[in-house]
């Protein structure tokens, strides 16, 4: 009896660790006053000074089309290179993922000033382009360590069995291979989307004039203090997340009904 | 399945063909000009009347601290037009050879911006060759009325135990060590051991009685009642005692530091003139006080000042102090790479006490 009341107590504690800042930002969304010493009275004017204001409507669009698009390709290679990596012998595999992990270990300001560097001596214009190229090289690595652990579990004899029963490769790939990995080529899709979304350091260094995403744009007020709109910004897209992963974790229950 | 994984795969190749492809939109009709400036610091109507009376395009990007600025602009990621750092940044920048003289012949409105912000400039821009006053501030002390009992002139109250833990410092090593030395009347730009260690002793005894080293949380707290006096910008002041009249401001006797941020020209801008056009634009009266009423930071644009028309804020000493007034104004120098690893040592010493 006590240890479930424990536990319960427990969990609450930890829900609202985790949450009462989230909580405070939603909210302040709605203070009238700028200043969170004050509750200047419940209000709206900061979701509609969102939608109207220009840049910050810009800032969101660019940071999730930057996801999508490098999420998207780095899923790709990083699968591919996952083929790639099953079929070396066992010390280059061993080298290969050493070296695949070695953006992950490493402080992100080195792999943003190094790409940084790499571009200049390249000649490439900064701008939307510069920032896709890091952020596709940057996720690759959390897309291999998705699906690695899946095409090992994999049994091996199944895509031959397909071979010799007249498949052809790709064909045989897509069938036999590629449902097995298919959890892993989506947990790495969604790792890769939420670190393209969370980054600044990289996307500092390698963006191009005029060109923000979410993450710089609310860190270059941190001079002036962050602007109200920034609350309901966040305050929406914690919602939206909220919801789908309620809507997403309903359906099995309603299958069951 | 699969030719769902091909409709994807085509059209994000396609949208990061046509991503990667398309660099600039193209600049105006007379061209472009890149501007590199800290974030809310322009009145973006002031960017819109800029594009249509000159026809010249503003591409606009923001930094958050001057030391991330500088690696950029070191490296040459982006070429800038016009940039706006602060003091020590702007003379880092003159020693290490990044900035262009600015042909003053191309900026007539430059006449608007008061004689003693560019003595002040001087300290970092000896000779008033490479920038152009934007914004300024000065150092003090907020303090909550109903909260201290004797009127406040000095930075010693901050050592005062009567106020242990309402007592807000900066969090920046500059900053903190700004007031410890001006206490012991020394500069805050001195690299000399033995004031830097008496600086770094009176910090570590303050220590006790500081309620926290904070940024810009000395508004909000302040404004909350929560401590009774605090290290703040004059900027940040007049917000504050908008939301809080128990607010006061003082520029303490023995001298603070008074910063500017400035315009300046890199050398490898490549739309130079319209660089100087732009900087022309702002300092026009009335833009520099579009600029005043949005950033609320200080200008230093005489003219603009004159147009104020809440007498209060015109001529209040808060916002536009007379800089003859005080004594033992400063403002930060470059103290270069030995001289900011010596201070960080002491900052490090001072924090982990």
């Amino acid at each position: 009896m006590i240890k479930t009341t424990a536990q319960k107590i427990y969990i609450v504690l930890i829900f609202i660790f985790l949450y009462a800042p989230i909580a405070t930002l939603m909210v302040l969304s709605f203070n009238a006053s700028k200043t969170r010493a004050k509750w200047g009275g419940f209000t709206l004017k900061w979701y509609s000074a969102l939608f109207r204001n220009d840049d910050i409507m810009q800032a969101l669009f660019n940071t999730l089309l930057i996801a999508l698009i490098a999420s998207v390709v780095s899923t790709l290679i990083g699968t591919v290179a996952c083929i790639a990596i099953m079929n070396l012998k066992k010390r280059s595999r061993a080298v290969v993922i050493g070296i695949t992990n070695i953006p992950m270990l490493n402080a992100e300001i080195v792999t943003g000033i190094s790409l940084m560097l790499l571009f200049i001596s390249m000649g490439l214009k900064f701008g939307l382009g510069t920032i896709l190229l890091s952020h596709i090289t940057f996720c690759i690595p959390y897309v291999i360590l998705s699906v690695m652990p899946r095409m090992k579990q994999m049994n091996p004899y199944t895509y031959e069995a397909a071979l010799d029963l007249g498949a052809g490769p790709v064909y045989g790939f897509f069938k036999v291979v590629f449902p097995e990995i298919l959890p892993g080529v989506l947990s790495g899709f969604l790792m890769a989307f939420t670190m393209s979304i969370d980054d600044f350091i990289i996307t500092h260094f390698t963006k191009g004039a005029g060109v923000d995403t979410l993450s710089t744009k609310i860190y270059t007020e941190v001079k002036k203090g962050i602007k109200p709109e920034m609350y309901a910004l966040s305050t929406i897209i914690f919602m939206t997340v909220l919801i789908l992963l309620l809507l997403v974790n309903r359906r099995p229950a309603e299958k069951k009904k | 399945m699969k030719k769902f994984i091909c409709i994807v795969l085509a059209l994000t190749t396609l949208s990061s063909l046509l991503l990667t492809g398309c660099g600039s939109g193209g600049g105006g009709e007379n061209g472009e000009v890149i501007v590199y400036n800290w974030g809310e610091y322009i009145d973006p109507e002031t960017l819109t009347m800029f594009e249509e009376e000159t026809g010249i395009k503003v591409v606009y990007d923001e930094f958050e601290t001057n030391e991330t600025m500088y690696p950029k602009v070191e490296a040459g990621a982006t070429a800038y037009d016009v940039i706006c750092p602060s003091d020590y940044m702007i003379q880092k920048m003159i020693d290490n050879d990044l900035l262009a003289e600015i042909n003053f012949d191309n900026i007539p409105n430059v006449k608007n911006i008061g004689q003693q912000y560019f003595d002040q400039s001087r300290e970092f821009d000896p000779e008033n060759k490479y920038s152009v006053p934007y914004c300024f501030g000065t150092v003090g002390i907020l303090y909550n009325k109903t909260m201290v009992s004797d009127p406040i002139d000095s930075w010693s109250v901050l050592w005062d135990e009567q106020y242990a833990d309402n007592i807000l410092m900066q969090d920046s090593v500059r900053d903190a060590f700004m007031v410890a030395l001006k206490l012991n009347g020394y500069s805050m730009n001195t690299l000399n051991e033995d004031e830097l260690q008496e600086a770094k002793n009176a910090l570590i005894e303050q220590k006790p009685l500081v309620q926290a080293y904070v940024i810009d949380q000395v508004r909000d707290k302040m404004i909350g009642d929560e401590a009774a006096i605090g290290v703040i910008y004059s900027g940040e002041a007049i917000y504050t005692q908008r939301e809080n009249e128990n607010l006061e401001y003082v520029i303490p006797k023995e001298g603070t530091n008074v910063w500017i941020d400035s315009w300046v020209i890199p050398k490898n801008a490549p739309n130079k003139d319209n660089a100087e056009k732009f900087i022309d634009f702002m300092c026009r009266a009335d833009i520099a006080l579009m600029n005043f009423e949005y950033i609320t930071y200080s200008t230093p644009n005489t003219a603009a000042q004159a147009l104020i028309e809440d007498e209060d804020i015109k001529n209040s000493p808060i916002a536009f102090p007379d800089f003859s007034q005080y004594e033992n104004l400063e403002t930060f120098h470059y103290l270069g790479s030995e001289g900011d690893e010596l201070y960080n040592n002491l900052w490090k010493e001072v924090k982990s006490e």
